[in-house]
């Protein structure tokens, strides 16, 4: 049925032993969106992707993915779904090319079908040059190309990648966004996890915020701005931490909101501009002032007290 | 559990694997077969030529490189069984993690399981099937039973590479893997490969008749001579029983390592 949940979980949760790593969580993915899992590590976001990637049995709740439970029908769902692991796991043994061949064997797929898929998959993502190199040899971007383009090798329904682009640099983030882009506008439904806000702004429809095994909001990165961050953000840096502290009884009252972070002071604001002239007229000096748009990192801030990347 | 039906396939692909992979390797795969060759022509061929006349099957006097040369093929077939069971297992499972690609595709871990141990019988296998055809050729073998040594062959390689994998899921690092050596040097050299085990004080002769390795010695030893016993179905049940314990244990092994 067109329009049904591709991924529904309720109450899903993950233990091991005493720990809790996903602690009840209430997630939906729709046909076609790109959905994300944005927290710091550490929050749950891979051990949910392992149980919706049936490779990790769930400890309690529910979950159906393609409309089936993974408990009993693991290998039928998992037919249907491309997966990225958080860390390459490419055949080391085997040349470019025979890693996409022999992952497509690994579903059944007759090897004309996987050839034509392969020279497409290799096209796409840039790698067609080093078709019958080894793996090893290959840099960390062009290896992270050729474990999405295996991935996509079943031509799947539902394609997850557990943090796709962490570890990369930002010349080999901005292609393979690219490429997820593409992908997206071809109506493939991506589940993505990430610490990375820009990530998660450029890539989601939707997306939760997780810390510490629960969602704390959900929505589109633009609704959860709205709802939990202002417009706009002016970030002040002072040059030692008495400055700092003495600026603090000056900015009061100023702009939304303030936040006092270690190295900086973040007014929360509808108009940045207006904000720093406003300062200015308190005799405020900053090292620096610096007016930005709100982004999910305040969001996350906003919710969990704690930035993103530490 | 799936029925065995199903499993097939995924067995199959898990085998396609390695072939891909050995298709580069092809020299390390041919080299595993010319140790216990090579034994066979220094120990067997030339010591034997010192050593004279040794009891065999049923206390017939029989030549030294008669004696060796099916112990030797015991060997053979136990080596290709261990070489893709032990270390290569290890370093896929915890540091390639080929593994974990393959669980994220429908195979299952009893998939994986079975397909390296098949591979492992089918390595082993050809590598006793050239060692039988050697001994034909060097007049080593003296009975038509001696056909059934190469299925008793691919039962060996079968149980060996059970118990292997299943140990290897419990190595912790490189190092532990001197562990499996402690265990295979010795068993090559003394179960019965090299001089009957009349040579042993009473004790120890029973430890021997005890180990893994002197169940396939035995039974090879007794189809090359045509010399079958009720002891021959003692060692096939041993194997079998080893190999089922071994393979049941290494596909739990996976699935608590890969899939937690």
């Amino acid at each position: 049925m067109p329009g049904e949940p591709l991924v529904v979980g309720r109450a899903l949760t993950k233990r091991f032993g005493d720990f809790v790593a996903v602690d009840g969580i209430d997630v939906e993915v729709r046909p076609g969106e790109t959905f994300g899992f944005l927290g710091p590590n550490g929050a749950g976001k891979t051990s949910t992707m392992r149980m919706i990637g049936c490779v990790s049995p769930r400890s309690g709740g529910d979950l159906r993915v393609l409309g089936m439970d993974p408990a009993t029908d693991g290998p039928r769902i998992r037919a249907r779904l491309g997966s990225v692991p958080q860390e390459d796991n490419l055949d080391l043994e085997l040349s470019v090319w025979d890693n996409l061949m022999i992952y497509g064997r690994y579903f059944g797929l007759p090897r004309p079908v996987i050839r034509e898929r392969a020279t497409e998959l290799l096209d796409f993502f840039q790698l067609a040059e080093r078709r019958d190199d080894q793996v090893d040899p290959l840099s960390g971007g062009m290896k992270r190309r050729l474990t999405v383009a295996r991935g996509l090798v079943n031509a799947p329904d539902l394609f997850l990648l557990d943090e796709p682009t962490t570890g990369l640099d930002p010349q080999a983030r901005h292609l393979l966004w690219e490429r997820l882009y593409q992908l997206k506008r071809r109506g493939v439904t991506i589940v993505l996890t990430t610490h990375y806000m820009d990530e998660a702004e450029q890539l989601c429809d939707r997306l939760v915020i997780m810390n510490a095994g629960r969602i704390v909001a959900e929505g589109s990165p633009r609704d959860l701005i709205r709802q939990h961050s202002t417009r706009e953000v002016v970030e002040l840096r002072f040059l030692d931490a008495d400055e700092h502290d003495r600026a603090l009884d000056r900015v009061a009252g100023v702009g939304e909101r303030i936040e006092s972070l270690t190295d900086r002071v973040v007014i929360y604001t509808h108009d940045g501009d207006t904000t720093v002239k406003e300062l200015a007229q308190r005799g405020l000096a900053a090292e620096s002032a610096y007016v930005r748009r709100s982004t999910l990192e305040d969001v996350f801030l906003r919710l969990t007290g704690r930035a993103l990347e530490e | 559990m799936m029925s065995i039906r199903q499993r097939v396939p995924g067995t199959r692909r898990v085998l396609e694997r390695n072939m891909l992979a050995y298709r580069r390797l092809w020299l390390i795969f041919v080299s595993g077969f010319f140790e216990p060759f090579l034994y066979l022509l220094s120990i067997g061929i030339g010591v034997g030529a010192l050593v004279g006349k040794i009891p065999g099957p049923g206390g017939k006097l029989i030549d030294y490189r008669d004696f060796v040369a099916p112990g030797l093929m015991a060997t053979a077939a136990m080596n290709g069984a261990i070489f893709d069971t032990t270390f290569m297992f290890f370093i896929k499972l915890k540091y390639w993690k080929t593994y974990d690609s393959m669980l994220s595709t429908p195979l299952t871990n009893t998939d994986v399981a079975s397909g390296e141990i098949m591979w492992s019988v089918l390595r082993g296998g050809i590598y006793a099937m050239f060692f039988l055809l050697v001994m034909l050729l060097l007049g080593l073998l003296h009975s038509p039973l001696a056909v059934l040594a190469l299925p008793t062959a691919l039962l060996e390689c079968w149980a060996f590479a059970a118990v292997g994998s299943a140990a290897s899921s419990y190595m912790r690092s490189y190092w532990d893997f001197d562990f499996i050596n402690v265990v295979l040097l010795p068993s090559f050299l003394f179960s019965g490969t090299f001089f009957p085990l009349d040579r042993y004080p009473g004790w120890l002769e029973v430890v021997v008749r005890c180990t893994p390795l002197y169940q396939a010695v035995a039974l090879m030893r007794s189809l090359v001579f045509g010399h079958l016993d009720v002891s021959a179905a003692g060692h096939v049940v041993y194997l079998v029983v080893m190999g089922i314990v071994g393979l049941s244990i290494a596909s739990r092994r996976l699935g608590h390592l890969l899939t937690p």
